[in-house]
């Protein structure tokens, strides 16, 4: 019987799993630990509204205090779990006293990577909400700005320092997000930056940055070009952070290695960012790094922490707001998968893309498209066979197209 | 149990209708969410919760 569960880590997953053990009726000892000193936050808006200004700070709040003293649990901020003994079975805190537990949930998320010479000033990384704020300042300051990585967060500073009128370079040897989605979206959010104003260097990475006293003045390239940038936003993906539990005995090597119900050792649990499972949805291990796995994987642990024995086989969903176009994506995308256009058309940025993996529909994509791409995720819920994609739609095969808006044949 | 939406926070993910389809739609053009009934009945509530959890942008309050 669990009676003292500490869970490590005060942001979306953390939080969840704490309210998900009270609403499945834990009423023992429960304690929170969060590295940050602010209340927890929510992440997804730091690089849209709190960037570009729409929102004021408190939006992000994810609970008021009121909310959080409803969870009865004892809310540790401004400490750094540093270290974990399974034996004694016993959090180490930076602050030198440690806290007990039988249930342990990690929620450490990630930490983003970081770039040689990175301090120089004028470099910034986000992550938090105060980094957030400060690259908010330094961009009303009307700086010029190239953006190096070109993921969910670049390409969203990107957008939001373009809209703000800002000269805007991108640089990263793959175009916009075609790590996650493939290069035939890639190329289309490719051509969205372009449209918008934005210089993309793809193909080609950083070799070093540029500095005067001290302070950035540039970008250059492998080619030996440079890119002129008073700010520099580096944005080249995050590691978990598990840093703590490198003496622990866990296995780590995507994250935290859980198994399918998101255990890593007996009573210990990772949620979020952090953890690395075996989905079985999809027959794979998987680590996902989006706001809506953290909530839906923490609600999981909690469960399974009180006694469920359910494996977790999530849909993973994540969105993007760049520009005018709002991106959404559920399921999963590997490299090599084949993409069919399910619904609408390339040409008109408006349309939902399945992604085919193996002979089954694994991911589908929409575009400016919100109601069409949820409502054609039941092909990914039912494993859809390829061919099943074919007749329910007018579609076409993309596998040999040019993918640039207006070249499409559609 | 009360239902409440903040469609200036909505950000059209959908999550609400594939929890509670009785609860909840989107419009058709921005998918932005629409509900469908404020007061659901009690066999419903859980639902209604769990749209209000995994709802990315915390646009949906529950009062019991």
């Amino acid at each position: 019987m669990t009676r003292r569960v500490v869970i490590v880590g005060a942001s979306a997953a953390g939080l969840a799993a704490a309210e998900a053990l009270r609403s499945g009726g834990y009423d023992g000892a429960l304690t929170l630990i969060g590295e940050e000193q602010r209340l927890p936050y929510d992440r997804p808006p730091l690089s849209k509204q709190i960037l570009d200004g729409t929102w004021e700070p408190e939006r992000v709040m994810l609970r008021d205090e009121r909310e959080l003293g409803k969870i009865g649990a004892e809310l540790l901020l401004g400490h750094t779990a540093v270290g974990l003994d399974t034996t004694s079975r016993r959090v180490l805190l930076d602050h030198g006293g440690s806290v007990g537990y039988d249930g342990l949930v990690i929620a450490t998320g990630v930490a983003p990577r970081r770039l040689p010479d990175a301090d120089l000033a004028g470099i910034h990384l986000l992550r938090t909400l105060d980094d957030a704020l400060t690259l908010r300042a330094q961009l009303l300051a009307r700086p010029k700005v190239a953006v190096v990585g070109a993921g969910f967060l670049g390409a969203e500073v990107a957008a939001v320092a373009r809209q703000m009128g800002l000269e805007v370079a991108i640089v990263d040897p793959q175009p916009p997000m075609s790590r996650q989605f493939g290069d035939q979206i890639g190329a289309l959010i490719a051509a969205l930056h372009r449209d918008n104003g934005v210089t993309l260097r793809s193909g080609v990475g950083v070799s070093r940055f540029v500095a005067t006293d001290g302070r950035v003045v540039g970008v250059e390239l492998a080619d030996e070009s440079v890119i002129d940038a008073d700010l520099v936003i580096v944005a080249v993906g995050a590691a978990p952070a598990t840093g703590w539990l490198a003496d622990s005995g866990l296995t780590l090597a995507n994250g935290v290695e859980c198994d399918a119900f998101c255990e890593a050792a007996p009573g210990i649990y990772a949620a979020g960012d952090v953890a690395s499972w075996y989905n079985p949805h999809f027959g794979v291990r998987m680590r996902v790094e989006h706001r809506t796995n953290a909530t839906e994987q923490a609600i999981a642990v909690a469960g399974n922490l009180l006694g469920d024995t359910r494996p977790f086989a999530p849909i993973p969903y994540c969105w993007t707001d760049q520009y005018d176009a709002k991106i959404q994506a559920h399921g999963i995308f590997p490299s090599g998968a084949e993409t069919l256009v399910l619904s609408g058309n390339l040409s008109e940025r408006q349309f939902v893309v399945g992604y085919c993996h193996k002979g089954r529909v694994v991911g589908v994509l929409g575009w400016n498209m919100p109601r069409g791409v949820r409502e054609l995720r039941r092909l990914v819920v039912e494993r859809a066979p390829r061919k099943a994609t074919t007749v329910r739609n007018p579609i076409f095969d993309s596998r040999n197209t040019a993918t640039r808006p207006g070249r499409v044949r559609t | 149990m009360k239902v409440t939406i903040d469609m200036d926070r909505c950000v059209a993910a959908g999550q609400c209708v594939l929890a509670a389809p009785d609860v909840f739609d989107q419009r058709d053009d921005d998918g932005v969410v629409v509900l469908l009934n404020a007061s659901p009945p009690a066999e419903g509530a859980d639902a209604v919760r769990t749209a209000a959890a995994l709802c990315p942008a915390l646009a949906i309050t529950v009062e019991d």
